[in-house]
């Protein structure tokens, strides 16, 4: 029995039981716009997963993350609406493209540390956003890009919001799993070796540059998806949303969750996509609200809220006893 | 050779800003090690509360300034106390996106208080533009240049010879020695983040006539801004305005010779370029600590 107690659950089981939990929610959700909602805390949970793969493991900060979202629903998009190609070809371009710029960027700004590298990746996501704004005749400019073909696998198409959810959560459950065998990889101890002390690591023969710029292609290939997923759900891509403003509101959905342990970005991600619909209710106080618990928050819960769910079976149990 | 020097004239003075704002960058930087994400939104605020004071209740121009100055860094002591100085973090992530918040709160708050309409402000001294060598300079570009080069030299004068100046690069360069020989380490924090605010003020206050403001102005000034103050080397504040004058100078040569659309462009392949050859700064100094000289 010692095993079934709810704090030593397997990783791996918690995470079946959270993916059959969000299959069914669909079923018990109180009205369909909860489930839209849900549907972006997916992809939102896909895109803190990934750079928490970056920030709480391998230590290395990014401040242009919602680029490469960006640029995974652009290639994407531009497939499917500008050039016809089928939904699965454009899907792997994507990943593929934004992999390859991940790449090419990493080379560059990963040599930068601390400050600096926040100062280059934040950079880099400005520029890429100007792109988006400024390539007009691929990527619709400044009012966005229309007409992007939702996703479509053999004679199955994912036109409806409920199909869209489960290709959705599919693709959270595979990047949760991808992100947890990663941990206990040989690669995870070295990302993790490479944020106690790069030179430590280094002298203990890790090639450290080599895995950054491995787990920041990595990075953006969760991005990528989390991007496809986006274009795909509603048929459409702005510029803006692919801002620093959001590469910040995703740093913080980690952070809100809990840096680098493996439910904190699911944890943040929900509550931070949540928040504003529930802050709806004060109407014109709501981005004022937002603020202050985001800051809040952070002031008096900085590790964030993912210690506190995993420790919450404990209390519970002692209230129990008692 | 008109265009040119049409070029350098608005690099010049939008630099001013851009170099202004970063003074206030490397001021909190220097106290905290935070990058204050609400430094933009207090310039976009001394120009808000500059505009609004003044059509409400038709002050002179010079009390107008005063106030919004003198408000700004008032809000910029209380917003630190209220959310630096209360933090259990001190974690610098934690920190950077505790002033994230604040911004954002900030500009709620505006929206919610004013609207989201741009307001504006009358120049400072008429808007007959200046023709020199054929190209044309608006007065008030030249109070944004004046205003910085003397804002900048007073707090240059500040940090070198007054006790609280003193103090302020004491706790920067190592606060546990600091808080040591008796220099109140979060009083300093309180202090930087005020004057940063009243600094952004000042640059909010003198760009509006020219670009008007509203909630949502504050972000990319800000910005562009801490560039400014990465470019020029954080912790001198020379290096900080030196940073602005050339983001601003690339921007407007960016806007001219390529396209107006891609001017952020140039810029910001310029900061990530010169961090990647120099990532000191122009004048910070290689393998030295950040804050050897303000």
């Amino acid at each position: 029995m010692s095993v079934l107690k709810p704090n030593r659950l397997p990783r791996w089981f918690s995470l079946v039981v959270f993916t059959f939990v969000m299959f069914l929610f669909p079923f018990f959700s109180p009205n369909p716009y909860i489930t839209t909602v849900m549907a972006f805390a997916g992809i939102n949970i896909l895109l803190c997963t990934g750079l928490n793969l970056l920030l709480g493991y391998a230590g290395q900060i990014s401040f242009g993350h919602a680029a490469f979202w960006g640029l995974g629903a652009y290639v994407y998009g531009i497939l499917t609406a500008k050039f016809a190609w089928a939904p699965v070809l454009s899907l792997f371009a994507a990943i593929f493209f934004t992999c390859l710029s991940a790449l090419a960027i990493g080379i560059p700004t990963l040599r930068l540390r601390g400050h600096y590298l926040a100062v280059g990746t934040l950079g880099v996501g400005i520029i890429l956003q100007i792109f988006f704004i400024q390539l007009d005749s691929l990527t619709g400019g400044p009012s966005g890009l229309i007409k992007i073909a939702s996703f479509s696998v053999g004679g199955l198409v994912f036109d409806t919001p409920l199909k869209s959810h489960y290709l959705i959560w599919s693709w959270v459950f595979l990047g949760l799993l991808g992100a947890l065998n990663l941990a206990d990889s040989r690669m995870g101890r070295a990302m993790r070796a490479i944020k106690e002390s790069e030179v430590a690591a280094e002298t203990m023969g890790v090639k450290t540059f080599k895995y950054k710029l491995i787990i920041f292609t990595l990075t953006a290939g969760y991005a990528s998806v989390a991007g496809v997923l986006y274009a795909q759900y509603l048929n459409f891509a702005a510029p803006e949303t692919f801002g620093l403003m959001n590469s910040v509101l995703l740093l913080a959905m980690v952070v809100v969750g809990g840096i680098g342990s493996f439910w904190g970005p699911v944890v943040g991600a929900l509550i931070l996509t949540f928040l504003p619909e529930y802050l709806r209710a004060y109407e014109g106080l709501e981005v004022l609200l937002y603020g202050v618990i985001l800051a809040g928050v952070m002031m008096f819960i900085p590790k964030g809220f993912a210690p506190i769910v995993k420790s919450l079976p404990i209390y519970l149990r002692r209230i129990g006893k008692r | 050779m008109v265009e040119i020097l049409q070029y350098i004239f608005s690099g010049i003075t939008v630099g001013s800003i851009y170099g202004l704002i970063a003074v206030g960058f490397c001021i909190v930087y220097n106290a905290t090690e935070v990058i204050n994400f609400s430094q933009g939104e207090f310039v976009m605020l001394g120009g808000m509360i500059g505009a609004v004071v003044f059509k409400a209740w038709g002050l002179p121009l010079p009390l107008v300034f005063l106030l919004s100055v003198a408000a700004c860094f008032l809000l910029g002591w209380i917003c630190e106390k209220l959310t630096i100085g209360l933090s259990r973090s001190h974690d610098i992530l934690n920190l950077i996106i505790i002033t994230f918040g604040l911004a954002i709160a900030i500009k709620g708050a505006v929206m919610m208080i004013w609207g989201k309409f741009a307001k504006d402000m009358p120049a400072f001294s008429g808007e007959i533009p200046l023709t020199i060598m054929g190209a044309t300079l608006v007065p008030q570009a030249i109070w944004i240049v004046g205003v910085s080069v003397l804002v900048m030299l007073c707090m240059r004068l500040f940090l070198n010879n007054t006790a609280i100046g003193i103090a302020m690069r004491a706790s920067a360069s190592e606060k546990v020695a600091a808080s040591l020989v008796g220099i109140p380490v979060k009083l300093i924090s309180s202090i930087s983040f005020a004057i940063a605010s009243a600094i952004g003020a000042v640059a909010g206050l003198i760009i509006t006539p020219l670009t008007l403001t509203s909630y949502d102005h504050g972000t990319m000034l800000g910005l562009k801004g801490f560039c400014a103050a990465i470019i020029g080397g954080m912790g001198n504040i020379y290096g900080g305005f030196l940073g602005g004058l050339i983001l601003g100078l690339l921007e407007a040569f960016g806007a001219g010779i390529v396209s107006s659309g891609y001017r952020d462009v140039v810029a910001f392949l310029a900061l990530i370029l010169l961090l990647l050859i120099r990532p000191s700064g122009l004048l910070g100094e290689t393998g030295k600590d950040r804050i050897s000289k303000i």
